[in-house]
């Protein structure tokens, strides 16, 4: 059994000190609730309206840094997911979320897809990351999105196939869409998508959102934890804090596979050999976001 | 989607929640933890009252009323009702005379610059004990008429929050209901007050019911004007609109700020309000 603690917090805009203090009494919690794993919001030791403030809050991600030094202590004794802002060494500053476990870096995620559009200005502040990958961790391999990073549907299929068995997402979503429903528009997207991947890929998925306000912004909570079937395992408050454990059996894997054996039918050649066609007949251009060519 | 399937229904519970929730966090991150709302005795002012109660407790919630002489008599009567149903404090404060002063010469025909003297008074009046109570003003604009520009720029549109903004009026009356505004407030006409017999919907020339349905087509779902059209609304009316929602901008956004230097506030100094907090 796997104990996922799923920590569901507010954040102070702009200030990682008193942000760090709060995840250390919630990993001091998830501790005392004998999690393996606590995981914390996107941009989670930061806020996410940054702007200007991008820069200011920057870390490199480094066991020299103060504020990592500490999580990294925390994390001999539980595995640590939490959001940040990253510096690299060419002063390039990224959505970023570290994985720490028994006092080391497992993993950096930078978040590879930034909304730009609507109410969101990513791309205005943060560089582009460029890698999704699947990582060892003491509980088994795992996978970690950033928000938009799950609304493309490859982001999870390659960390999928990369062998993740638990999908990490971590969400700073603002609330809209109010209508007659008992959650927002917002939230009941997430879900979806969360269940969808689930289901699609016979594994757990968990997506962590966080509360509070930023100016207008309302952020809606609503963490869910789905198992290999789709199923919901637990969901967290709408708008409110909250800890929660999960408990995820391994072996429903095992059962979920054996009943729809997706992952071993999966075509990757198939795949390759479709999207290397599209990328050169209908996708050219740098990113593959040229013009169609027809 | 045409006229008749626009369904504007909201989930009145979860709209208090999150307002509640940003009145209490957006009031206690700018250092306050008390409010002050001009209650007038119509629906947004009484839903915003009540909603500030809710966030912050009654007693941190100080109710306005700033009547005029020509101000309806039920104005005070329905607002003394809110105040009592939430157990808020309460002052009166007439703005009679210092609005005579200024209205002195002004002719009786020149109804909107009289009608924006007094809603810049009741502004300048709800400032003034935002400094004596320490509550931060909240705001009780709603979408409907921020879009239309229906409101006087620095006079009812000023407030430090704005928790109905987003709402229709037509929604705010559903979240109103929820809320348990008295009956005797939800089924008057509205009215801004400023003159006798004047009634929202009179000098707009449409109903709320009709505009908030055009709106959310033209807005929240981004039709085009003539999209609107084939929807099942009246050529005229479509236009009309929205020339009211890109004439009236100016009173959505700030002034702006010539650019000279290379960094300059609103262009490229970008903070949110709750920075730091």
């Amino acid at each position: 059994m796997i104990r996922l603690a799923v920590a569901q917090i507010d954040t102070v805009l702009g200030n990682v000190d008193a942000n760090l203090e709060k995840h250390l009494s919630r990993i001091d919690e998830a501790v005392q609730e004998k999690a393996d794993l606590v995981i914390f919001p996107e941009l989670s030791l930061t806020g996410y309206a940054l702007q200007d403030l991008t820069s200011a809050v920057a870390r490199p991600a480094s066991a020299e840094d103060p504020t990592f030094k500490v999580l990294l202590e925390a994390s001999r004794s539980v595995d640590i997911l939490a959001g940040f802002v990253q510096l690299d060494s060419r002063n390039r500053f990224y959505n970023s979320a570290a994985y720490l476990s028994r006092g080391e870096f497992l993993h950096v995620h930078q978040k590879a897809y930034l909304p730009t559009y609507g109410l969101f200005d990513e791309s205005r502040f943060f560089a582009w990351g460029d890698v999704i990958r699947a990582f060892d961790t003491p509980l088994g391999r795992l996978g970690v999105l950033i928000c938009e990073d799950f609304w493309h549907a490859s982001p999870p299929y390659l960390l999928w196939l990369d062998g993740a068995d638990l999908l990490l997402f971590m969400s700073a979503s603002p609330g809209r869409g109010l209508d007659t429903q008992e959650a927002l528009e917002s939230a009941r997207w997430v879900e979806h998508v969360a269940q969808a991947y689930a289901s699609l890929f016979t594994t757990f998925v968990t997506n962590v959102g966080r509360v509070g306000f930023e100016d207008g912004l309302g952020f809606w909570g609503g963490s869910v934890v789905f198992d290999p079937h789709g199923e919901l395992v637990a969901r967290g408050p709408y708008h409110e804090e909250s800890l929660f454990v999960a408990e995820l059996d391994p072996q429903q894997l095992h059962r979920a596979r054996t009943r729809l054996p997706l992952l071993r039918d999966e075509r990757t050649e198939l795949v390759q050999r479709e999207l290397k066609r599209i990328r050169h007949t209908r996708m050219p251009g740098p990113r593959g976001l040229g013009t169609l060519s027809e | 989607m045409t006229r008749d399937e626009i369904m504007l229904e909201i989930n009145p519970a979860l709209a208090r929640k999150i307002l509640t929730g940003f009145i209490q966090s957006e009031t206690t991150r700018a250092g306050f933890d008390r409010a002050i709302v001009g209650l007038s005795g119509g629906v947004d002012s009484s839903l915003a009252c009540t909603l500030a109660a809710e966030a912050l407790g009654p007693e941190n919630v100080m109710a306005v009323r700033m009547p005029y002489t020509t101000s309806s008599a039920d104005s005070l009567e329905h607002a003394g009702l809110v105040i009592e149903k939430t157990g808020v404090q309460a002052t009166t404060l007439a703005i009679s005379d210092a609005v005579d002063v200024l209205l002195n010469g002004i002719p009786e025909d020149q109804k909107v610059r009289r009608g924006n003297i007094m809603a810049r008074m009741r502004m300048i009046v709800l400032y003034d004990q935002s400094a004596d109570f320490r509550g931060l003003v909240i705001g009780t604009g709603n979408k409907t008429e921020m879009l239309l520009g229906y409101t006087t720029q620095f006079g009812d549109a000023a407030s430090a929050i704005n928790p109905l903004g987003d709402l229709y009026k037509t929604q705010v009356r559903q979240l109103a209901v929820e809320m348990g505004i008295p009956e005797v407030i939800l089924e008057k006409p509205p009215s801004a007050d400023l003159w006798i017999g004047q009634t929202d919907e009179g000098e707009l020339g449409f109903t709320y019911e009709e505009v908030d349905k055009l709106l959310y087509l033209l807005v929240d779902r981004r039709h085009s004007p003539d999209d609107c059209v084939d929807a099942g609304f009246d050529r005229k009316f479509v236009e009309t609109v929205v020339e009211l929602v890109r004439r009236n901008h100016f009173k959505r956004v700030m002034p702006p700020i010539a650019k000279l230097s290379n960094r300059t506030i609103g262009y490229d100094f970008l903070y949110m309000r709750d920075w730091g907090t």
